[in-house]
């Protein structure tokens, strides 16, 4: 229990009695290190995979009771095991490849959503020490690691050779794009009060006071981009189902689908994670372990996420594309501006 | 920073036989010369291939390759922005204008070139230079024999000198991209 507020004396010992192992077999010790990467990434793939299914749960949860209903009830407590019915249908499921879709592309293109969302996952601090790797430009890496994941949807769109598709993929590029601009210009403020980049010394560095309290502007901001960034509602233009049927993934089914979910919900945590270190402290936080307050934190900002997509309309497309040029875009900088007065007279 | 080359030395500093030739395996010249090849191969085919989406998508994978390339370097920074802005954003735009031309994708293009003996005159000029250069500074024997990156990875002392040193030469470059977004305002309101 002790070691639960100690991760990083945790990791030590893990890794302390796998050296011994290895050294007790005569195994050379660089296999060791070979292992362990391999070792960190299962662990995140299956932390991916309980989660996503998780938050597939909870999504339908609070749709219901905020639309009064019950949401699933019958397999499990609460439908709690509904995910893996679900998951058991989708695998089971015939794949159908369209006729006239461009082949390599079509089954490249999911494999690139997902993969680019688990990248983000290499610098999330989890808690003190328990970081896969603590880049010195951590955030930098994240966003150049998630802006990649838009040629996956791209291509998906383009190679199911459909009207629908391609206009869901064009639509979520240009909205990426776009809102790219204002998600990484609201993270400059943090990052000129923290003066790093690496994710590991800004939670450090809001020990005291959680950033949120310096940068309300820049959290709000961070918050609408982002959700405009995983293409939620109300930014969930690419996949309007009263006129584009389901977006891009239109002509995909079985597995395939069942990846695009898969990075959908990954990015949503990932952005709750981002959200949580940057502005809410991280895993700091009184009495309970730090590794319970950051699950705390990330699970209650996807909550806010939830919430807002049940709550809000979806937004029109002209609106979309002026909403982040002409008034996000300008707040961030204004934000920009204000936070560097700040620093200097400050400090 | 994605491949560390320290793995495999035990406490006493020592390195046992067996980690020594993983480590010449795992070299980073092997790593070079193979991420190289994938960067030619991906080069060659977006000039090749009839394809226009086909082509873009292997453009993709060469900018990604040259990232590699300085990840081998441990040039972090340069990673990040190569991926950053170049697939990110550059790519992605390209897509975006070849998704938007009316079926584009659907006919092949055509590959030939009347001015081809004026091409070829022109790029074995620049090949010719280009390699005078590289064997005037050495480049290749310097490969290998890169500074350990800085504690900030350089980004810092990169930002401090651009803000200071050339300061100057920085505010033009601005000034060209403000002309040019302008002027491609400009043209598309003609119409």
């Amino acid at each position: 229990m002790e070691l639960l507020y100690d991760t990083k004396k945790l990791i030590d010992n893990i890794y302390n009695a796998l050296q011994g192992l290895f050294v007790q077999y005569h195994v050379p010790v660089f296999f060791l290190h070979l292992l362990i990467p391999i070792i960190c990434i299962g662990l995140i793939l299956a932390f991916i995979s309980v989660n996503a299914m998780f938050l597939i749960w909870l999504e339908r949860k609070v749709s219901a009771h905020i639309q009064v209903r019950l949401g699933p009830m019958r397999v499990g407590w609460h439908g709690i095991l509904q995910p893996i019915a679900d998951g058991i249908k989708l695998i089971l499921k015939e794949g159908i490849t369209p006729k006239a879709a461009d082949k390599w592309i079509y089954f490249i293109s999911p494999i690139i959503v997902f993969t680019t969302a688990v990248m983000a996952y290499v610098v999330i601090p989890w808690a003190p020490g328990a970081t896969m790797r603590d880049l010195n430009m951590g955030i930098l890496y994240l966003f150049a690691a998630t802006s990649m994941g838009v040629l996956g949807i791209m291509m998906a769109g383009w190679s199911s050779n459909n009207k629908y598709t391609l206009l869901g993929g064009l639509r979520s590029s240009a909205q990426i794009l776009s809102y790219e601009l204002p998600m990484t210009l609201s993270v400059v403020g943090v990052i000129m009060l923290a003066q790093t980049l690496s994710m590991t010394q800004i939670v450090e560095h809001q020990s005291r006071l959680w950033y949120i309290l310096l940068q309300p502007l820049g959290f709000i901001l961070y918050i609408i981009s982002a959700t405009a960034e995983v293409n939620r509602a109300p930014f969930d233009l690419p996949e309007a189902e009263s006129e584009l049927v389901a977006g891009f993934h239109t002509e995909y089914s079985g597995i395939r689908f069942a990846m695009f979910f898969l990075g959908e919900y990954t990015n949503m945590f990932t952005i709750s994670a981002i959200a949580t270190v940057l502005f809410l402290g991280g895993w700091n936080g009184p009495v309970l372990p730090p590794i319970i307050w950051f699950f705390l934190k990330t699970y209650s900002v996807i909550f806010l996420l939830m919430w807002a997509r049940w709550t809000f309309p979806r937004i029109r497309v002209d609106q979309l594309m002026s909403f982040s040029w002409k008034f996000l875009t300008p707040l961030a900088f204004l934000n920009i501006g204000l936070t560097g007065v700040f620093v200097v007279i400050f400090t | 920073m994605f491949v560390d080359f320290n793995y495999g030395k035990n406490q006493r500093g020592k390195t046992s036989l067996s980690t020594t030739v993983l480590r010449m395996v795992m070299s980073e010249s092997l790593i070079f010369y193979a991420i190289a090849i994938v960067a030619v191969g991906a080069g060659v085919l977006v000039v090749t291939l009839r394809n226009i989406v086909h082509a873009v998508m292997f453009l993709a994978l060469f900018l990604l390759s040259i990232a590699g390339l300085y990840a081998s370097l441990k040039l972090d920074f340069l990673v990040v922005v190569q991926v950053f802005i170049f697939v990110g954003a550059v790519v992605v735009l390209f897509l975006f204008i070849v998704m938007l031309t009316f079926k584009i994708s659907d006919f092949s293009q055509a590959m030939s070139n009347r001015q081809r003996g004026l091409a070829l005159g022109a790029s074995s000029v620049m090949l010719f230079f280009l390699i005078l250069a590289l064997a005037k500074t050495n480049a290749f024997s310097n490969l290998h024999k890169q500074d350990a990156p800085s504690a900030s990875g350089g980004f810092r002392e990169l930002g401090t000198e651009i803000l200071t040193t050339y300061v100057l030469p920085f505010e033009l470059v601005s000034l060209v991209l403000l002309v040019a977004l302008i002027g491609a305002i400009v043209i598309a309101r003609k119409q």
